[in-house]
């Protein structure tokens, strides 16, 4: 989506959903709202971020109180990010930042309600948070969900699994939430009890919840337009309406339960034998949508694909990056990044800026023919989250720390 | 029968009290304080967002209050539901934030001294006065070995075990082991205690797991029944429908009767694999998909115990295990999650329960899946009772045994 297009609809969607009430900042077009950006193609306007990079274009290190592995988001001159810490990782943190310093702003904590189990690797704070450029909605493993306005009010709260005590997973939950139509989109979906739910963004009550496939589900919701949004489960997508949780359309071919589709340009790119693009009904995307092509050499592993110019880009389990074309899923070309990737890429259709989990920023060229390593950035932290991307700068954040690069 | 859930049980078991604080909040707020008057609104807040609105409103009171307001706004989480507690925590963060670092240490001492508060509450209330005064704070933590809440326990514990461990530094054996001694006693948090005993064998010393967290140990099991299709989770099976240790059921390739097994797992492990063994392979088998198969797949197995409790009144049973699984005591369904092979740990599954004197019979069902990958092949669960710090509750008798009732 062009950027004015971008910045316009998000406008809309700022002065059309809040109430009365609530400080009204209008959303920008260079916020990054949610997990992967803007339809979770993790996508930046062209030339925004920089190239060359070195040790001096780390802007701020900030120490966090915590670990966790969400992403972060940017709201104007704030940065959010979440942490769990504790002997059990039972303290629960929502912190906001100064996207110019790095400075904490404030700091609010809850207690977690439900389980904090989960594997070693993932964390306790593992699903990124979102927000409507007016509050901040942040969901933790153990289903504990809370909304802040971004002076740090708190505007409420949630306890899934206090409501629904087999919502849980072992392993540990990571879907992320998102907010459209004035609905927060909640997927805590597991193998036992498993719902989706919308919930009022005002309030934090229900307005639906939805009986979903039993089964671990780690992959986050993608907004196809206002008011409707895609839920990825082993058994495909289901476009949902926010304003009552209806199904209009299904596409029940199966789909990955790790990496998640992502929007762009009106086709949906969803990880589904490899990868399978559903072109959406521009005039009515709540119609059936048809298959524009399907690729099994595109193959995302923990990390999702991003989308950007006339090309899809996918990194393998063994942090190969491979190029798609996006018109006909063919694959262009392949180049081998040091991975292992846990992160999805964040790229502008020139360039691809990949962070492995080693904590290594590599910027890749992006040719018709092949791509390039153009350059390197070493932050020696471990890094598990996807990058955020806004106002010219990259943040990714570790167990111990935020950082802030670019501009 | 329908399963309660846990949380929402230990609400319940707490209704009283709750009546109680809030009883206490009213004639509080006949002083028509505005934190007063606010901290109703926040303890109504309940299931599915209800009571949100208004607790946002009285939130913004809370938060805008003056120091001095900590300790009522601490004491407001005594009773509480864990939602309206989130909702007082956050307000602290509030209030702290632009306290400047001017807070009332002295009545937040006075607060965390009255251990019938809420173990949340005081925990804060240590951690602010921390911020404020650390010394302080590390003095108060000498009187805290044996306290309610876990967290202010564990870190009592880790200054004795940190004066432990210079004993021992300096040679000073004895009374290096007496101290990891005492430790290890007062110690409620899991990886502390895998550490102590470590350091107490090491020392020459001598302890039992299995007594210190409360597992139980000796049972009657019943099975293999089907659990193809992972369907026999939800079928209800004749040991659910009626208890009878002479009973001899339809298995699943079989007649199958109850037996005695006692697991000698330092954490109550009780592995099903070893009572249950698969049949040995056809010569001419070919290896299982991803490793070796070394259990029985598609299945499901009844344990049983008689606790002897010597008090009547609330517990927890805590459950470890990645399989399927379900827990009544005394006929009574207590919990129950349908998922396999996504991990285990100590306490995985804490749920409240009533028991009452004498005689109490446990009941669990244990099901196993169909994946073959080598790190599906577990069919096994840890179960102990104890009370909601995690203080063991050990039996009248000093065995938790099946053996009374055969």
């Amino acid at each position: 989506m062009p950027r004015l297009q971008s910045l316009v609809s998000s406008l809309t969607l700022a002065l059309v959903l809040f109430p009365l009430g609530v400080s009204l900042v209008p959303v920008r077009g260079e916020d990054w709202l949610e997990f992967r950006g803007l339809g979770g193609a993790s996508r930046v306007e062209q030339g925004s971020l920089p190239v060359e990079l070195s040790a001096a274009d780390v802007r701020w290190s900030t120490n966090l109180p915590g670990r966790g592995l969400s992403g972060v988001l940017v709201v104007g001159e704030r940065a959010f990010v979440t942490t769990s810490d504790g002997p059990t990782q039972d303290r629960l943190h929502l912190i906001c930042l100064s996207t110019a310093t790095g400075e904490i702003l404030w700091d609010r904590q809850v207690w977690a309600t439900g389980r904090t189990m989960c594997h070693s690797k993932t964390s306790v704070a593992a699903p990124t948070p979102c927000s409507d450029g007016t509050r901040v909605y942040a969901i933790f493993s153990s289903n504990d969900l809370v909304c802040f306005d971004l002076d740090g009010n708190l505007q409420w709260l949630r306890g899934i699994t206090y409501d629904y005590p087999n919502v849980s997973n072992s392993l540990g939950m990571a879907s992320s939430l998102l907010v459209t139509g004035g609905t927060v989109i909640v997927p805590v979906e597991n193998d036992s009890e498993s719902y989706s739910l919308g919930l009022d963004s005002a309030t934090g009550a229900n307005r639906w919840r939805l009986d979903r496939p039993k089964g671990a589900n780690w992959t986050s919701p993608v907004v196809l337009a206002p008011g409707l949004v895609a839920l990825q489960s082993k058994s495909g997508i289901d476009a949902i309406r926010v304003s009552d949780g209806s199904t209009v359309w299904q596409y029940a071919e199966g789909a990955d339960t790790v990496s998640s589709s992502a929007l762009a340009d009106g086709v949906l790119y969803i990880p589904s034998s490899g990868i399978t693009a559903l072109t959406l009904d521009p005039a009515d995307p709540a119609k059936e949508p048809k298959q524009a092509w399907r690729n099994n050499q595109l193959s995302p592993s923990t990390a999702s694909c991003a989308v950007a110019g006339n090309a899809i880009y996918c990194i393998n389990g063994a942090g190969v990056l491979t190029a798609g074309d996006r018109a006909d899923g063919k694959r262009r070309w392949q180049l081998r990044l040091q991975g292992p990737y846990s992160g999805t890429p964040v790229t502008d259709g020139r360039h691809l800026w990949a962070v492995n989990e080693a904590g290594l920023v590599q910027v890749v060229e992006l040719g018709e023919e092949e791509g390039k390593v153009v350059a390197t950035l070493d932050l020696g932290d471990e890094i598990l989250c996807s990058p955020a991307a806004a106002s010219g700068a990259l943040y990714v954040r570790s167990n111990t720390k935020i950082h802030k690069i670019g501009k | 029968m329908t399963f309660q859930g846990p949380l929402l049980a230990r609400v319940r078991g707490r209704a009283m009290l709750l009546v109680g604080s809030l009883a206490g909040l009213m004639v509080q707020s006949a002083l028509a304080s505005p934190v007063s008057d606010a901290l109703p609104a926040i303890r109504q807040v309940d299931h599915e967002g209800q009571g949100n609105a208004a607790a946002a409103r009285a939130w913004k009171v809370l938060a805008a209050a003056d120091a001095s307001a900590l300790p009522e706004i601490l004491a407001a989480m005594d009773g509480a539901n864990p939602l309206a507690a989130n909702w007082l925590r956050a307000a602290i963060d509030g209030i702290v934030s632009k306290a400047s670092g001017r807070l009332p240490v002295d009545a937040l001492v006075a607060f965390l001294a009255e251990t019938r508060h809420d173990p949340r509450g005081r925990r804060l209330a240590f951690d602010l006065v921390q911020g404020a005064d650390p010394a302080r704070a590390e003095q108060l933590l000498d009187g805290m070995i044996e306290d309610p809440s876990v967290e202010l326990r564990r870190d009592a514990v880790a200054k004795v075990i940190a004066r432990a461990g210079v004993l021992q530094a300096e040679g000073k054996k004895d009374e290096a082991l007496v101290a990891y001694q005492q430790a290890f006693a007062a110690s409620r948090t899991v990886g502390q205690i895998q550490t102590l005993a470590a350091a107490i064998r090491e020392l020459g010393g001598a302890v039992d797991l299995a007594r210190h967290f409360g597992f139980l140990t000796r049972w009657q099991v019943a099975g293999p029944f089907d659990n193809t299709g992972k369907e026999g989770f939800a079928a209800v099976l004749p040991p659910e429908k009626f208890f009878d240790l002479k009973a001899t059921y339809d298995g699943k390739e079989g007649k199958v009767s109850w037996q005695a097994i006692e697991t000698t797992d330092e954490y109550g492990m009780v592995n099903l694999n070893i009572t249950y063994p698969p049949p040995p392979p056809p010569a001419d088998a070919k290896p299982a998909e991803g490793g070796s198969k070394e259990g029985i797949k598609e299945v499901l197995a009844y344990a049983a115990t008689e606790f002897e409790s010597p008090l009547a009144g609330p517990a927890e049973i805590r459950i470890g295990t990645g399989n399927a699984w379900k827990v009544w005591v005394n006929g009574q369904p207590v919990f129950g999650r349908d998922e396999y092979h996504r991990g285990t740990e100590i306490d995985q599954y804490r749920m409240p329960v009533v028991l009452k004197k004498g005689p109490n019979q446990i009941l669990i069902k244990l099901c196993q899946d169909e994946q073959r990958k080598p790190w599906t092949t577990e069919w096994e669960f840890q179960l102990r009772l104890c009370d909601e710090v995690g203080t063991a509750i050990l039996p009248a008798d000093g065995v938790a045994t099946q053996e009374r009732s055969q």
